[in-house]
């Protein structure tokens, strides 16, 4: 089976406090540490584990500047065959439906039997995989927690509310959205880095690929930054910890905490 | 401006809370517009969801279908391509169902999508001036969307006051000879339900709840203490369970278990609307957290800024003294 696993490069949020820079119309994006989206490193692996399974390849790709080329590269450590980047000064204003037009133009120059992406990333918009199924015609899944080979078809969970699972069977090819805790992904060290340090990753632009500017023009964009006033806010205990724990303990009594 | 529509959510003849919700946010587009609204399904309970909501939107259109005893998403964005007019805004609530569907939808509509709105600032003209998070809260942003060529959005539940005013007056309109065919290649089976946990934190009257502050498996013994002194039971965000430290039935969340305790401590979590939503019933929360930032303070009662892992001990020690 050949697997297409799309992966973007993020901020990192537990490495960095994300915070407005000077002006108010960015995060402030000195100094921030970047990493895989962490959803797009489930996918992965979980395309590792159905290639183990039923043989095939994994390919992961990636609409980014040079820098995304680490990202393909950790994930290619982790044992993708191989790295596309997608990259091109045009695709830096688009939105998601723009991503969604970029992938869908590089997998149609591949043979593809699954395509997974993450359930969403770093700005929370849980859209390109949904938008690159329809772009493609082929059926879709989100937040997806099994996945189970048959044949041409799969069997796939898929996470609903109250951690109970809504089951299909799809046929493929497709596009499925991972939901992270469907595995556990393997853990990349130094050596798998430099492994594939030298290994040469294709990319591809615009012209290339054949997407015009109006695929690529945004409908949806950011106009700024701005931290939200959500009311009060909570009380924030001051002093030391001995006199904050006394407070605290107060309170707990009060408000029937303490058994 | 166009027409707006909501999907309502039902279930069993109930519906959703997000159905009121979309009404004022469709208000909030447009104020006004009239919205519309979209009842999907099958069964004797399809009516009365339809009844029910002609108090508050104008047309309500109703599409029977023998197909859609389980709300499908595949189908459902079949059915939505055959019946609905080029150009609409269309609203959705973004949960499981509405981002499965609302994506792919858009591209089908060719209409600009725009996911987990949390408010609307208005429109000006065909464009419209909306609110998103980024960043799991961290940050919000001001978005623009063109919705010159219609538009579908999912808007965050909780986040809009339902619109209880209930004079629409509307009508319930037939949709159902219009579905058009509904083939698809996925194929509903069935919903395997939640395995029971070792506790249900459901009943729990008071919750100490461990996020990814916790930062190792061993030290989650420092919460079960915790949780001993005061007489609480232990839950988790999705990071602990996903990581496999602690099993689902644990999990506090929109995706895992909604819980309605007393007291609430959050130690080591951002306070993500995921994680939030699965807390009712409006309890004392008490947040600590090393961040002063964390998201998780403008909702808490009262925050702890501190690293978890120095001050739960020392609370709990405190706490074994009384
Ligand atoms: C469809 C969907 C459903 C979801 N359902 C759920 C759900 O049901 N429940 C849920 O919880 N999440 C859910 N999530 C995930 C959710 O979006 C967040 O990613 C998650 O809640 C974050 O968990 P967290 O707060 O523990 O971790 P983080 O967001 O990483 O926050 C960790 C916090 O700990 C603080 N911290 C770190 N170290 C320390 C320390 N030593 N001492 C004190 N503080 C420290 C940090 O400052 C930070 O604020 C869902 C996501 C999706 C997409
Ligand atoms: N720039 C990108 N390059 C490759 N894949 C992406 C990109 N942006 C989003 N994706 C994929 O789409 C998923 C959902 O992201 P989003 O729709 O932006 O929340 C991610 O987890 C990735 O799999």
């Amino acid at each position: 089976m050949e697997i297409l696993v799309c992966v973007k490069r993020v901020p990192d949020t537990s490495e960095n406090e994300i915070e407005l820079n000077g002006a108010g119309n960015d995060i402030d994006r000195d100094d921030l540490v970047y990493s895989v989206n962490e959803w797009d490193n489930y996918a992965v692996e979980e395309a590792l584990q159905i290639v183990d399974k039923v043989g095939g390849g994994v390919t992961v790709i990636s609409v980014g500047d040079d820098e995304s080329e680490e990202v393909l590269r950790r994930e290619m450590a982790m044992g993708a065959d191989k790295g596309i980047l997608l990259s091109d000064d045009a695709f830096e204003e688009t939105d998601g439906r723009g991503i969604a037009a970029v992938l869908k133009a590089a997998v149609d120059k591949g043979n593809y039997d699954l395509i997974l992406t993450g359930a969403q990333a770093d700005d929370g918009a849980a859209q390109v995989g949904g938008m690159l199924a329809a772009m493609m015609d082929v059926p879709f899944a989100s937040l997806v927690n099994t996945i189970e080979v048959d044949g041409d078809k799969l069997k796939i969970g898929r996470e609903i509310e109250g951690g109970n699972q809504e089951m299909h069977e799809i046929s493929m090819p497709c596009v499925l959205s991972i939901q992270t805790g469907i595995n556990e992904p393997r853990y990349v060290g130094i050596r798998g880095i430099r492994k594939v340090a030298s290994v040469e990753i294709p990319t591809m632009g615009a012209a290339d690929l054949g997407v015009d500017a109006a695929a690529v023009a945004a409908r949806v964009k950011r106009a700024d930054y701005f931290l939200p006033d959500l009311g009060e806010g909570a009380e924030i205990l001051e002093g030391d910890t001995d006199e904050i724990i006394e407070k605290l303990i107060e309170l707990l009594k009060a408000k029937g905490g303490l058994k | 401006m166009a027409q707006i529509f909501s999907y309502i959510l039902h279930k069993d003849g109930v519906v959703d809370d997000t159905a009121l919700e979309l009404a004022a946010a469709a208000k909030k587009i447009d104020a006004g517009a009239t919205p519309n609204a979209i009842v999907v399904g099958s069964g004797d309970s399809l009516d009365a969801v339809c009844n029910e909501m002609v108090a508050s939107y104008g047309e309500v259109w109703k599409v029977a279908n023998d197909a859609i005893t389980y709300p499908d998403a595949e189908m459902i964005r079949k059915l939505l391509v055959n019946i609905l007019p080029a150009d609409s805004i269309l609203l959705f609530a973004h949960e499981h169902l509405g981002m499965d569907l609302a994506p792919g939808l858009s591209v089908k509509m060719d209409s600009a999508f725009v996911s987990d709105v949390v408010d609307v600032e208005g429109a000006d003209g065909a464009t419209l001036k909306l609110v998103r998070q980024e960043f799991g809260g961290a940050v919000s942003a001001h978005v623009t969307c063109d919705a010159s060529q219609g538009a579908v959005m999912t808007m965050r539940p909780g986040a809009f006051a339902a619109d209880e005013s209930k004079g629409a007056g509307g009508q319930v309109v037939d949709k159902s000879a219009e579905a058009g065919d509904l083939a698809v290649n996925r194929k509903f089976l069935e919903i395997v339900e939640a395995e029971a946990g070792d506790v249900d934190i459901t009943k729990s009257e008071v919750l100490v709840s461990c996020g990814r502050g916790i930062e190792d498996e061993e030290n989650l013994e420092i919460a079960f203490d915790l949780a001993k002194a005061m007489g609480a039971d232990v839950s988790c965000s999705r990071p602990i369970v996903d990581a496999k430290w602690l099993p689902k039935a644990r999990q506090v969340g929109t995706s895992g278990q909604t819980v309605k305790p007393k007291v609430y401590l959050a130690c080591g979590i951002s306070g993500s609307f995921q994680h939030m939503g699965g807390i009712k019933g409006n309890p004392f929360i008490v947040a600590i957290n090393k961040n002063p930032k964390a998201p998780i303070f403008q909702v808490a009662d009262v925050g702890v800024v501190d690293d978890m892992l120095d001050f739960l001990p020392e609370l709990t020690e405190k706490i074994e003294e009384l």
